[in-house]
């Protein structure tokens, strides 16, 4: 069964319809990749998912139950995690505590045993400590745990996101252009990185690139959006070789095609 | 256990030691010099007046510098806090022991403070934006004039409330007088001294260190950072910011009882509990470093005094105290000042050489 399922999706803006009879399904483990030029509903779409904008029509299942309409904090509890494409770290607070407060939802004591540290504290802190170096280890953030997350370099940064989404732990992982404003070295290093959480934590993955080299190199299905319609979907090597999509996307073809 | 985690922790918790031992030590050369007779009556006074400043200044900054929510009404919390539990002291001034009345006082204003902060936050704490110092500007000020106007009386027959006068009231002859209006409380039991207020003051650090260092203290923090991202996380932002302001009120109020039982009469003056109150505690927060709990309370307790030690110089007082402020602010805030005063700290480590105490 697939693990994510929409149907339909559609939500105007006015009377803009940034996303428009949007359908996508996507295999549990797949890497999925969603391209499409600036402007054509990418992150509405993910917005869409992740419950900060409600769809006018259409449904969206996640393991065959119906989430449409939950509130962010409900997805997320449902199982989808996401990072942003401008980078929304908690920068104030250490690299650790950015991933120990992704797991509040898994450790529980109460407010008395937080204020007193008492009861339960000790021993729910020691295991979340430990899970958060385990995930930091992942994504080889470990010798940065004390460090305040605004003060990382960009590319440990969105590596943080990622690890933070991971944090609670979902089936599903929404990454919006995870790859932006990355040189090609970190850029290849954020291609294994994807590739290792993928098999490690056998979780699912969708992405949100603009470049192709990423998404050629990883994605094995691509769906392409332009002007919130689906314009192409299936193999990624048939759909980056479909007319359709060249010339809504890279160009015309007497023009030089960007990489 | 992981090395690193270890140090960071261990750091925290050095870092928490020091505020502790800091205040102890602050009280123990303060309580020396006063039985020595070193302080004169005029600074005694002052002791238990900076301490419940630096109290709410510690609440305050749980609401601003970890919750990232701008509050102009902690002298409402302050008020509320400390005319519930005088009347409460007032009440029970000769049926019950000193030492289990003044508790019982102290978790009543406590209780209704929170109870106020709680209330507050419910319609408030949903909108994102400035919308909370507003609406406890506000507060702040409507409580201030509430307890001006009010007239409570207690006789065999109940309370009698009035918002009129005195004589509105219809008082039986054994009946006693609880608030008179804008002549406020006056004969409140003197319960607090400068010890307690100490134990308070180290209460309320020991509770709002705890909770930042705790699962609870970094969802309120990750909201305050960011919203959206907090959101994605599945953090419940409306709860956490409850939870955060709740505490906070609850904080100032306990502060407002140190202040109702160390003053004879008790009175809503904008002196004690009005906007101006209000924005001197923020001030104490903001010159203390946003978030800063120790900062704070050395800010509370050297802007406290300052302008009250600098009284000798008369009309040149408020002069000084605005250029400390800028001073302060400039010398906490402005990034080359902040290198300058880690390069000297370095330095005069590296000099005497002792271990260096890390603190951003």
């Amino acid at each position: 069964m697939a693990l994510m399922e929409v149907k339909n999706l559609s939500i105007s803006f006015g009377g803009l319809r940034a996303v428009d009879d949007f359908n996508l399904t996507i295999e549990k483990g797949e890497l999925y990749g969603l391209i499409g030029p600036n402007g054509a509903g990418k992150t509405t779409v993910f917005n869409l998912l992740t419950g900060v904008y409600k769809p006018n029509e259409g449904i969206i299942l996640l393991d065959g139950q119906n989430i449409t309409g939950h509130k962010t904090i409900e997805i997320n509890h449902d199982g989808i995690a996401r990072t942003f494409q401008n980078i929304r770290l908690f920068g104030q607070m250490p690299v650790i505590d950015n991933v120990k407060a992704a797991l509040e939802n898994q450790y529980e004591y109460s407010l008395f045993d937080s204020m007193t540290h008492f009861g339960r504290y000790k021993k729910v802190e020691a295991e979340m400590d430990e899970r958060a170096m385990e995930l930091l280890r992942v994504f080889r953030l470990d010798q940065d745990a004390a460090t305040l997350a605004s003060n990382l370099p960009y590319g440990q940064q969105r590596k943080l996101e990622i690890a933070r989404a991971m944090a609670t732990n979902p089936k599903l992982l929404l990454l919006d252009e995870p790859a932006a404003g990355m040189n090609p070295n970190e850029t290849a290093e954020l291609m294994d990185t994807i590739e290792l959480i993928r098999d490690k934590f056998s979780i699912t993955i969708l992405l949100i690139e603009h470049d192709m080299k990423l998404v050629s190199g990883i994605c094995r299905k691509l769906t392409v959006l332009n002007f919130g319609r689906v314009l192409a979907q299936g193999d990624t090597k048939e759909v980056l070789h479909n007319p359709e999509v060249i010339k809504a996307y890279l160009g015309d073809e007497k023009k030089p095609a960007k990489s | 256990m992981d090395p690193i985690v270890k140090s960071i922790n261990s750091k925290r918790r050095k870092n928490e030691i020091i505020t502790y031992g800091m205040v102890t030590a602050a009280y123990v050369i303060l309580e020396i010099l006063m039985k020595a007779g070193a302080l004169s009556s005029h600074l005694t006074g002052l002791l238990v007046p900076m301490v419940y400043y630096a109290i709410v200044a510690v609440g305050l900054n749980i609401c601003v510098g970890i919750l990232g929510e701008l509050s102009l009404g902690h002298a409402g919390f302050m008020c509320i806090g400390a005319f519930s539990s005088a009347v409460f002291s007032l009440i029970f001034q000769d049926s019950i022991p000193e030492v289990p009345r003044f508790i019982l006082a102290f978790v009543i204003g406590v209780a209704l403070s929170a109870l106020f902060g709680f209330l507050i936050g419910i319609p408030v704490l949903r909108l994102n934006g400035d919308y909370l110092a507003i609406v406890t500007l506000a507060f702040g000020e409507i409580i201030k004039n509430l307890i001006n106007a009010l007239y409570l009386g207690l006789d065999s027959k109940g309370f009698h409330v009035s918002m009129k006068n005195q004589m509105a009231l219809g008082l039986a002859p054994d009946g006693k007088m609880l608030i008179n209006g804008a002549m406020g409380i006056t004969g409140t039991p003197h319960d607090s001294n400068f010890t307690i207020s100490i134990v308070v003051l180290l209460a309320a650090l020991f509770l709002s260190q705890n909770l930042i260092r705790s699962k609870q203290g970094r969802a309120v923090m990750a909201i305050r950072d960011n919203r959206i991202a907090a959101e994605s996380i599945g953090i419940n932002v409306v709860r956490y910011k409850m939870i955060a302001f709740t505490i906070s009120a609850a904080i100032a109020g306990a502060a407002g009882v140190l202040f109702s039982h160390n003053i004879s009469t008790l009175q809503a003056t904008s002196q004690y509990f009005g906007y101006n109150v209000s924005i001197m505690i923020l001030v104490y927060v903001v010159l203390g470093g946003i978030g800063s709990i120790r900062g704070s309370v050395i800010a509370a307790a050297i802007l406290y005094l300052l302008p009250e030690l600098l009284r000798g110089l008369n009309k040149y007082r408020m002069l000084i105290y605005s250029i400390v402020l800028i001073v302060v602010m400039i010398f906490n805030w402005s990034p080359k000042a902040r290198d300058f005063r880690d390069e000297t700290l370095a330095k005069l480590r590296a000099k005497f050489g002792g271990k260096p105490a890390k603190e951003a």
